[in-house]
């Protein structure tokens, strides 16, 4: 194996390792507030994906304006799912919010599937995207550098809400208690749809990318990416936002160094990431970033 | 005190004995078509029962059937077509040798499609229940998409993306529905048993469970295998009804189907679980009406493959939001018969 080969893989895990991420930070956020795995969060993506095709090829939006509509839809969309589907099922035992998680899932695959088609569509990527640069012997899309840079530039202005606004203060004590929350007189069900909010909006932006890398969008898209983005998030240590982004990276390159070095295990490309989430829930259950369960979080 | 308890069995003898004369009754004088229905409803009534078992008895939110329903029908298959059966139907890559070999009658090939899957799930057990937290669900869910990668991508076992064909038909409604039978006693046995005291501990408060004393490893572990054994079997009895299987068989809409039966009946109820297959699994095939074209007089809607399925999941929402509890809530068919406050 050259290095160039191997530089060129590096980029590419690189570019699938960040849509991956930007996936889990939603799940992890929601995990740490609510406790809860958001089986719809893959689909909320594969939403957003569609209202970027939508605003491109229908709409005839120039593609910064699709992007915003799709980030804007995608949030409204996932506060609208905690508001009906998860807020009055606050109280009830947990196993009625996964089910109600795994209805919203069904329901967001299948209502696409029926009024749009289940046959992907091709994605119009605008032409600036697909000019290749090429670097000493490396060839890359203006798209897959995009998408780290992007990502990275996200993950700070996350870290920084989180961190440094009095909303981002009320996320991190909800995660410890929601009572006590509620006693100092912050409304926890805000806070809760605010998460949802931002995870969406991340979701969405990770769907484009996903729609432009590999340029088509179908209403299944987002099983198989959730299904990884979730392991991904756990990985790194679900509940933290930086794990996320560590565990979406360790599966991006995992998966492209598996199918480049050992092609013969291609096929299989998609069950890599699962092996993962059961060895680090054999080994480490706390993730790459170790943070106590009970203790802190993001 | 006595007299309760005899006139219990009495009842549940007869429930036992009329259920076995409608098998038969049904088997003999009803028409194909019917009797296919009522075929689908013993397996899956065999399948909602054990999957309640780990959901709404033990209360861990699991979404495995498809991948041990897949595992158990595949098994089956490979141990009920013969050497020969299978030597020409293999068209994608040759069989490895020790494939044509498998041979076995249908009770061993049940056996074995309910072993292998239990024994899968004791493996996935390691790693899902030794942490707390519901990675049961996402791990299970994915173990779905695996067994189906792993069909796929071994077509010298499995035939690949094509399946398999020509499967003995060795299913009838004594089969399915005197396992079915069997299954649903069992599963009540185990619910009454303290081990079933232990499952219902874990799902109500798990700590107050740890601090009594239960091993909740070794009681989810239980749980969760007793589910995969009998859905393995279930597996293996679908696969000897329909004669061909493929992985796409076995999606996620398979377990899907299982969470709404359950869901719909009560969770929690075994009672629950077979009125819930009876009106979901009768419910589906009157519902196919939904997915083809449509007159409303004024309108006309073009065929909609796939609706049938936004409906389900609407249900199911609406099932969570409005009505939790389901049809039978956590009650049993004797509960309903207890004076107020007798528990």
């Amino acid at each position: 194996m050259d290095f160039t080969v191997f530089m060129q893989q590096m980029v590419n895990g690189f570019s699938l390792g960040s849509m991956y991420a930007l996936i889990a930070i939603g799940y992890t956020m929601v995990y740490g507030v609510l406790r809860l795995i958001n089986f719809a969060h893959g689909d909320i993506m594969m939403v957003g994906a569609f209202l970027g095709y939508f605003g491109v090829s229908i709409l005839g939006l120039p593609f910064p304006a699709a992007v915003l509509l799709a980030v804007v839809g995608s949030a409204a969309l996932g506060m609208l799912t905690d508001k009906i589907a998860y807020r009055p099922l606050r109280s009830a035992p947990k196993i009625s919010l996964l089910i109600t998680a795994i209805g919203i899932s069904f329901f967001l695959e299948n209502a696409f599937n029926v009024f749009f088609g289940g046959t992907p569509r091709a994605f119009p990527v605008p032409e600036y995207m697909e000019i290749i640069l090429s670097l000493g012997g490396l060839t890359f899309s203006v798209a897959s550098l995009m998408v780290p840079i992007v990502t990275l530039i996200l993950l700070a202005i996350i870290l920084w809400i989180l961190f440094k606004t009095k909303y981002g203060m009320a996320i991190r004590a909800l995660a410890f208690d929601v009572n006590t929350v509620n006693l100092m007189g912050i409304d926890a069900n805000r806070i809760i749809m605010i998460v949802f909010g931002i995870g969406s909006a991340l979701a969405a932006v990770g769907g484009i990318f996903w729609a432009v890398n590999y340029p088509s969008v179908e209403p299944m898209m987002g099983v198989l990416i959730g299904l990884k983005a979730f392991a991904a998030a756990v990985v790194g240590g679900i509940g933290s936002v930086a794990g996320a982004v560590i565990g979406g990276f360790i599966i991006g390159f995992t998966e492209v160094v598996v199918v480049a070095f050992l092609p013969e295990y291609g096929g299989y490309k998609d069950a890599f990431a699962f092996v993962l989430l059961i060895l680090v829930l054999l080994f480490k259950p706390t993730g790459i970033l170790g943070l106590n369960f009970d203790k802190s979080r993001f | 005190m006595n007299l309760i308890i005899k006139k219990e069995q009495w009842i549940n003898l007869a429930i036992v004995a009329s259920t076995l004369w409608f098998m038969w009754f049904a088997q003999t004088h009803f028409d194909e078509y019917t009797v296919r229905i009522l075929n689908n409803i013993a397996i899956f009534t065999i399948l909602a029962v054990s999957y309640n078992l780990i959901n709404g008895v033990t209360g861990q939110f699991s979404l495995e059937p498809n991948g041990f329903v897949a595992i158990g029908a595949y098994v089956a298959a490979l141990l009920l077509l013969d050497g020969d059966a299978k030597e020409y139907q293999y068209d994608i890559e040759d069989p490895y040798p020790w494939v044509l070999l498998l041979h076995a009658n249908f009770v061993w090939a049940l056996f074995f499609a309910g072993t292998f899957s239990a024994i899968l799930a004791l493996i996935l057990s390691f790693p899902v229940f030794r942490v707390r937290g519901d990675y049961l669900a996402i791990v299970t869910l994915g173990f779905g998409f695996i067994i189906r990668i792993i069909a796929i991508n071994n077509p010298e076992v499995t035939n690949g993306s094509l399946g398999l064909n020509d499967i003995p038909e060795y299913s009838n409604l004594y089969w399915t529905g005197g396992i079915a039978t069997l299954a649903v006693i069992g599963i009540l046995n185990i619910i009454y048993s303290k081990y079933g005291r232990a499952m219902k501990a874990i799902r109500d408060d798990e700590d107050a469970a740890i601090a009594m004393g239960v091993n909740t490893f070794k009681v989810k572990t239980l749980a969760f295998c007793t589910s995969a054994f009998l859905e393995g079997v279930g597996g293996g009895l679908l696969a000897a009804l329909l004669t061909s299987i493929s992985p796409d068989l076995f999606t996620f809409f398979f377990t899907f189907q299982l969470l709404i039966i359950i869901v719909l009946g009560g969770l929690g109820s075994t009672t629950g679980a077979i009125i819930g297959t009876i009106l979901v699994i009768g419910g589906s095939e009157w519902m196919r009406f939904l997915d083809e074209p449509m007159n409303f007089g004024f309108m006309e809607t073009p065929a909609m493959p796939g609706m049938r399925m936004v409906v389900f999941s609407v249900i199911l929402i609406f099932v969570m939001l409005f009505a939790r509890e389901g049809i039978m809530g956590k009650r049993e068919l004797k509960d309903l018969f207890k004076k107020r406050g007798e528990s």
